[in-house]
């Protein structure tokens, strides 16, 4: 298939690496054949707590996906050079999350073998509808910018032009990813916690501080393991978009915490309290919900104080922090937490089961390569004596 | 066949105001199911179990120990839980049993964030399932405000110890719930669970029709409905 002749064969750690992953994801697919088999029981999932760790994993990774922008909007619509040789790595890391996203829904679904009811009976009044719509266009959308610019790379050519508008509708179809997935929450009567007009804004802002977050670090491993250099301007601006879209996502949190505990309605304490200091006598999310906490405001002091933003060890630190805070907040506790209590007063807890974690790190595991994979096939082309003498011919800027 | 202009137009003129007398003569003459739990009635039998039983007979539904897989279509709850909001410290009925099933609400929330149709609001006003299509997603568990949606979290044909050759049993990874019994309604007898309770403090019928009985205690006694400041609008009404 088209260039990934160049993924197959590498160094000895690159080959490691691809069997370390592929060996998670034959555990993972090992586990996931004992949940088709007996069925999610064998999840720490319940009649209470009925979405979990898949579901939370959809949630945050549809963020990383939705981040891509943040790399691309500046490039392409403000002509911001320093980000071209990064646009790529945005994209596809897009189209990993994407594809990592389409696996945790499918894994928790009951009856996946049934999965093409949702095409046999289209049903626009369901959020879930418009939310695959959304996802499966994005995939199309990057999948055909990432490679069609990097084709255009490897020839040494222009790309086609019909590629500009193309690009131009990623950007708000970015946008739209995160806004339908908040949407499927939202909109629910009698879960106070997601029923919440900020739940959009406050999904798209954590998204643009774990995304590029992300993809700082990516940058960071790259210039380690391989030739490729983001070179300093661009690491140093996505840390500033790191740095204002953490600070807004945590002032939004802050707001979520105002208008419950000074209205005092009890439904929409009852979660806050559960995940904070637990809720009668149950607290098991509370250690979890302090450590993102900490790691908020830690990662905000790096990433607010030039000097240590700056430095690119600190900077490493505080991207890591703040992944790692978004995840606890995105990828456990605000699915979690909207179900309990229940609709009957009930404190149910929930913990993954030891199947359900392994399956969850298949997916990642799937995730990564595919990002590998990607990853090498564009530092691949870029290192070809061909590229490396002229600069990159990417798509002419838009504006 | 060739159809001109004029025909079409006539024809879908036809077609319009045909579509539009079915819904009239639905929403004036037709079947809206409802039932009202008379409390006093329900709790004169302490730890009275009769409805459960006959419920989960009659539709199969597994009897799971564990608390976390449970399945359940007709239960009993507290009134405290039931109406978390509507009764105080003081109230009488704080301790009072709830039966506890599927609202058939007016405007359904599961009905509307299933992405499948399996489950829908039927002309009558109950709320349908199918289990064949329902692809196990468990949005509708998400969206119900009541808690009265099941979920098979293994196969739950273990689990019946008595199987009624008459009601289709389940798989694993799909949701039910309560259907108001509507294979019985199709063949006319009440409900099973109404038919099961010694004390007649389950009444179903015909909220659209106003001389019904389940209308006339409505107007006569007062009563409650769980969580009505969501809009959702349950006809399942508790006689206080």
């Amino acid at each position: 298939m088209f260039m990934f002749e160049k993924a197959v064969g590498g160094s000895r750690r690159y080959r490691l690496w691809i069997c370390a992953l592929l060996i998670l994801m034959a555990i993972g697919f090992a586990c996931y054949l004992r949940q088709l088999q007996f069925g999610l029981a064998i999840t720490g999932l319940s009649r209470d707590v009925t979405w979990g760790l898949y579901i939370a994993q959809f949630t945050f990774l549809v963020g990383v996906a939705a981040s891509a922008v943040m790399v691309v909007l500046p490039y392409y619509l403000h002509n911001f050079k320093a980000f071209a040789r990064i646009t790529i790595l945005g994209e596809f890391l897009a189209i990993a999350a994407v594809v990592m996203c389409m696996l945790f829904i499918f894994v928790d679904m009951g009856q996946p073998a049934r999965v093409f009811n949702v095409l046999l009976y289209p049903t626009p009044h369901s959020m879930m509808f418009w939310d695959m719509i959304s996802l499966g266009g994005y995939l199309a959308l990057n999948a055909t910018i990432a490679l069609v610019t990097l084709r255009a790379e490897r020839e040494d050519v222009a790309p086609p032009h019909w590629i500009k508008p193309v690009i131009l509708l990623s950007i708000p179809w970015a946008v739209s990813i995160h806004t339908v997935t908040a949407f499927l929450y939202s909109g629910l009567p009698g879960r106070s916690l997601w029923l919440t007009a900020i739940l959009a804004p406050r999904f798209l802002a954590s998204a643009f501080a774990s995304g590029p977050a992300l993809l700082i670090l990516l940058c960071l491993l790259l210039a380690r393991v391989t030739r490729f250099s983001a070179g300093r301007e661009a690491i140093q601006k996505l840390a500033v978009i790191v740095a204002y879209a953490m600070t807004i996502s945590v002032f939004f949190v802050l707001m979520e915490f105002f208008t419950a505990f000074y209205s005092r309605i009890p439904e929409h304490m009852d979660s806050l309290q559960y995940m904070f200091v637990g809720l009668d006598g149950h607290a098991r999310l509370a250690p979890w919900m302090w450590l993102s906490s900490v790691l908020a405001v830690a990662s905000l002091v790096l990433l607010l104080t030039p000097r240590y933003r700056h430095n690119h060890k600190l900077l490493a630190l505080a991207c890591g922090m703040v992944f790692l805070s978004l995840w606890i907040d995105k990828g456990i506790g605000l699915i979690v937490a909207a179900f309990v209590p229940s609709p009957l007063g009930a404190v149910t807890e929930y913990t993954p089961s030891l199947p359900e974690a392994l399956i969850a790190l298949g997916i990642w595991a799937a995730g990564s390569l595919i990002l590998t994979v990607l990853y090498k096939i564009a530092l691949s082309v870029r290192e070809e004596p061909l590229a490396s003498a002229a600069p990159p011919a990417r798509v002419e800027v838009l504006i | 066949m060739k159809i001109s202009r004029h025909a079409f137009l006539r024809l879908s003129g036809m077609a319009f105001l045909a579509g539009a007398a079915r819904k009239a003569i639905g929403a004036i003459g037709g079947t809206r199911w409802g039932m009202a739990v008379d409390v006093a009635k329900c709790q004169k039998q302490e730890n009275c179990v009769k409805c459960i039983a006959a419920c989960n007979q009659a539709h199969n539904v597994p009897s799971i120990p564990d608390r976390a897989h449970e399945v359940r279509w007709v239960w009993r709850d507290s009134f405290e839980h039931a109406f978390p909001e509507q009764v105080d410290q003081y109230s009488p009925l704080r301790a009072a049993p709830a039966m506890l099933l599927c609202n058939h609400c007016e405007n359904p929330p599961c009905v509307r964030v299933c992405p499948t149709q399996a489950t829908w609001k039927r002309q009558d006003g109950i709320v349908d399932m199918d289990w064949h299509r329902c692809i196990g997603c468990r949005y509708c568990m998400a969206a119900c405000p009541y808690g009265s949606r099941s979920f098979n979290w293994m196969d739950p044909r273990p689990y019946i110890h008595n199987p009624n050759p008459e009601f289709p049993t389940r798989t694993k990874g799909v949701v039910e719930k309560c259907t108001f019994c509507s294979e019985r309604l199709g063949t006319g007898r009440a409900p099973a669970c109404v038919e099961a309770c010694s004390e007649k403090a389950l009444v179903f019928g015909n909220l659209a029709d106003p001389h019904s009985p389940i209308r006339e205690l409505l107007a006569t006694r007062n009563h409650m409905r769980r969580k009505p400041e969501l809009g959702t609008g349950p006809d399942v009404f508790y006689l206080t």
